[in-house]
């Protein structure tokens, strides 16, 4: 259909429409254009910042393969990107990208108060938003919409699957936990679901404590948790803030096991050799033995000079999963693409087994992993610093063990 | 299978996790909403059963907090006294000094392999002087004169600068740095814990604090600069120019940014924007301890790191934003600073 529009806008533009009233009447440009967009928003600054720089990498990567294997349906894709900056600038970029620019998706974010704000403008709009980085259950629970798919992991999923080797380490039944906690929405809701967790598992608190997201040093809190003696410290932080506490952890020596329940592997590479150390959960790493996982670690490596993280997977999985939706429903609107999203389509997420959406919550049902720091004289180079559990839940298990219930997500979709 | 986090929950049987919330009041939107709600456990652990003992143990992690407090004084202390340097003698807000201090940091990571940590202590610092003097001579030289908001907006468009540079060289994730091996470990008095590497940290601000001392309470160069401070006017009429003097103590205040930098190196992330994180606080030490004094902004330095160490133990949730009330109350009660000098031209 498009494409017999084409020869007519070849001969419009050397008949003298010159680029200056092209770019004066966007509109007109955008009717008669074949690509398809795609609205990439993620925090590039602040204290998320360097998760963001991964998830653009990688988006671009995914629209760069996707292009050169003939684009979707014989139509480019066309990435668009921005900073998401705070929950007001997100929700008015959104808004831009779904009203002026016509997105087939927004994909990205990690921060779950901009997301939430996001997914609003996505609703209202009707286009799909891909959430790649944000984890509070609320999200998929509360304030679940019909036109927000979540990539990303809940936080009740990380929680349960490093609880998992928690329990076999015999650090829970009867133990005691000291935790600190990123003084937001993500800390917070993360903080509740560790609580269920342990509690559910018999673990108490000798503390949990709530560190301001601008606190850079811990040695103050450290003194605090060298005092408790806790059995194990936890660590609910975000961004910036868990390269810091692993490199002051390691400074103070304490000799209390540590583990995580949000994750990204950029900031234990940031920590380094040595200094990272404990147990964490990740959606995936640049390990996986999967043919597709080589594939992109190689294609990334290649083209950026360093392996991707979880972060990256995200956004390169979501710009992937938009291109199938929109090939297999034949169809960029939003509606026709919820209801094939809804229908089980399922998924190369880069890992064992395939994913899928459930319909339910729209949250990406996959495999997870328990990663633990190597001690440092088996760290081999700086990227390899991990060893990692076998894929969660194991092959003989259903795949929504650790996804939330029904009633604990509690979503009623509208719309 | 049955995975535990399935199983049912003793103590919070089948609540929906919206009644589960435990957070009081409306769901913060902001990622900084939530700030100050203050914990919901007090920390320290009080054993009921012993009050004598509890009372004691408490003691201790007080003390033990003030000590630490002072080592990360002794960084405040190392940005917060080359800015009020510049803001003293030159009217400049700089704005950009956390950047002079980020850079600092990564020329550590850039350095040591050739130079060990030790030549990056003294390399970084003559490095970023050397680019200080650059800055001031092509920048800040045309803004002395001028309405502060100039120099204000001047060094706010160098600090992004600075940070989008760091962010296009070296990538915005955060780069990995160790400990040196030597510095490496704990020392245990009685029944405190200290860092080895922070009493490093503290030796580096003491030689380097002290030097600034000497050079500006026991030399000519330093009655000059105080008389600059004062009444540059005077100064000129004197016959002195000034302009050599300023190049000098931009020079020396952002080498001292790039020290900080260095030594925060191998304990916090070196990332782009670890320049925007130091900054606030070391403008609240400036405003604290007055401009003009140098004791002053030692003071206030240490009592800052002192007072957030003790907000950790009471009052986590409160422990940044309880410097912000303390520079608030100090406003109100000396509106110069705990040791401000009256400086006419600022008046």
């Amino acid at each position: 259909m498009t494409q017999g529009m084409n020869p007519t806008r070849r001969r419009l533009m050397q008949g003298g429409l010159a680029a200056g009233a092209a770019l004066a009447m966007p509109a007109l440009v955008r009717a008669q254009g074949e690509a398809i967009r795609i609205g990439h928003l993620t925090p590039r600054t602040g204290f998320l910042g360097p998760l963001g720089e991964y998830a653009v990498a990688a988006a671009q990567l995914a629209a760069e393969e996707i292009n050169a294997a003939g684009g979707i349906n014989g139509r480019r894709l066309e990435l668009l990107t921005e900073d998401s900056v705070n929950p007001q600038t997100a929700s008015s970029k959104a808004e831009r990208y779904i009203e002026r620019d016509k997105v087939a998706a927004v994909v990205g974010e990690i921060s779950s108060a901009s997301a939430l704000a996001i997914g609003q403008v996505a609703q209202r709009g009707r286009t799909p938003f891909f959430n790649t980085g944000a984890n509070s259950d609320a999200l998929r629970g509360q304030d679940c919409k019909r036109f927000m798919f979540h990539i990303e992991g809940a936080n009740s999923m990380y929680v349960k699957a490093v609880g998992r080797s928690l329990v076999q380490d015999g650090l829970v039944k009867g133990r005691k936990w000291y935790s600190l906690t990123a003084d937001y929405a993500f800390g917070h809701d993360l903080l509740r679901v560790a609580k269920v967790f342990m509690q559910g598992n018999g673990g108490t608190f000798a503390a949990d404590e709530l560190v301001p997201t601008d606190a850079t040093d811990f040695s103050a809190y450290l003194i605090k948790i060298r005092q408790a003696k806790p059995d194990l410290v936890i660590s609910n932080l975000a961004g910036n803030q868990i390269t810091n506490f692993l490199k002051q952890y390691a400074e103070y020596g304490l000799p209390f096991p540590i583990a995580g329940f949000g994750f990204d592997t950029a900031l234990a590479w940031g920590a380094g050799p040595g200094n990272f150390a404990g147990t964490w959960p990740c959606l995936w790493h640049h390990k996986v033995d999967t043919p597709s996982a080589k594939a992109f670690v190689a294609a990334f490596t290649k083209k950026y000079g360093k392996p991707p993280e979880n972060q990256a997977w995200g956004d390169y999985n979501a710009v992937r999963i938009v291109a199938q939706a929109i090939r297999e429903a034949k169809s960029t609107e939003g509606p026709a693409l919820v209801s094939y999203l809804e229908g089980g389509a399922k998924f190369d997420v880069l890992k064992p087994r395939p994913g899928y959406f459930r319909a339910r919550d729209h949250q990406l049902i996959s495999e997870m992993y328990a990663i633990t720091a190597l001690p440092a004289d088996k760290v081999k180079d700086k990227w390899d610093i991990f060893s990692s559990s076998p894929a969660l839940p194991g092959p003989n298990e259903d795949l929504e063990v650790l996804a939330p219930t029904a009633e604990e997500a509690g979503c009623r979709m509208e719309g | 299978m049955r995975l535990p986090g399935d199983a049912p929950s003793p103590v919070a049987p089948a609540a929906p996790p919206l009644a589960a919330d435990p957070l009081p009041g409306p769901r913060p939107l902001s990622p900084h909403a939530g700030r100050g709600q203050g914990p919901r456990f007090p920390g320290a652990p009080f054993r009921k059963d012993n009050r004598d003992h509890a009372a004691v143990m408490f003691l201790t992690l007080a003390v033990e907090q003030v000590v630490n407090g002072l080592f990360l004084g002794a960084i405040y202390l190392l940005i917060a006294l080359g800015l009020s340097l510049i803001f003293s003698l030159g009217g400049i807000v700089n704005l950009a000094h956390g950047a002079f201090f980020a850079i600092g940091a990564y020329l550590t990571i850039v350095l040591s392999p050739y130079v060990g940590f030790g030549g990056a202590v003294v390399a970084a610092p003559a490095l970023v002087g050397v680019l200080g003097l650059v800055v001031e001579r092509v920048l800040f030289r045309r803004f002395y004169r001028s309405d502060p908001i100039l120099s204000l907006l001047l060094t706010f468009g160098l600090a992004m600068v600075a940070e989008q540079a760091l962010r296009m060289i070296f990538g915005a994730p955060p780069l990995p740095y160790g400990i040196p091996q030597a510095l490496r470990g704990q020392i245990f008095v009685g029944d405190f814990i200290l860092s080895r590497y922070r009493l490093t940290i503290l030796a580096a601000v003491v030689v380097a604090v002290a030097a600034v001392w000497f050079l500006l309470q026991r030399t000519t160069f330093g009655r000059v600069v105080r008389a600059g401070v004062q009444n540059p006017d005077m100064v000129a009429a004197l016959g002195i120019s000034l302009k050599p003097y300023m190049a000098a103590v931009v020079v020396i205040s952002v080498g001292l940014a790039a020290l900080a930098g260095v030594m925060l190196a191998p304990i916090s992330g070196v990332h782009p924007a670890m320049g925007a994180e130091v900054l606030t606080g070391a403008f609240v030490v400036v405003v604290i301890g007055g401009l003009g004094s140098f004791w002053g902004v030692v003071a206030a330095a240490l009592i800052v790191g002192v007072v957030r160490g003790l907000m950790v133990l009471v009052y986590p949730g409160f422990a940044e934003a309880a410097i912000y009330a303390l520079m608030a109350v100090i406003l109100l009660v000396r509106p110069r600073g705990l040791f401000g000098e009256r400086i006419l031209r600022f008046e």
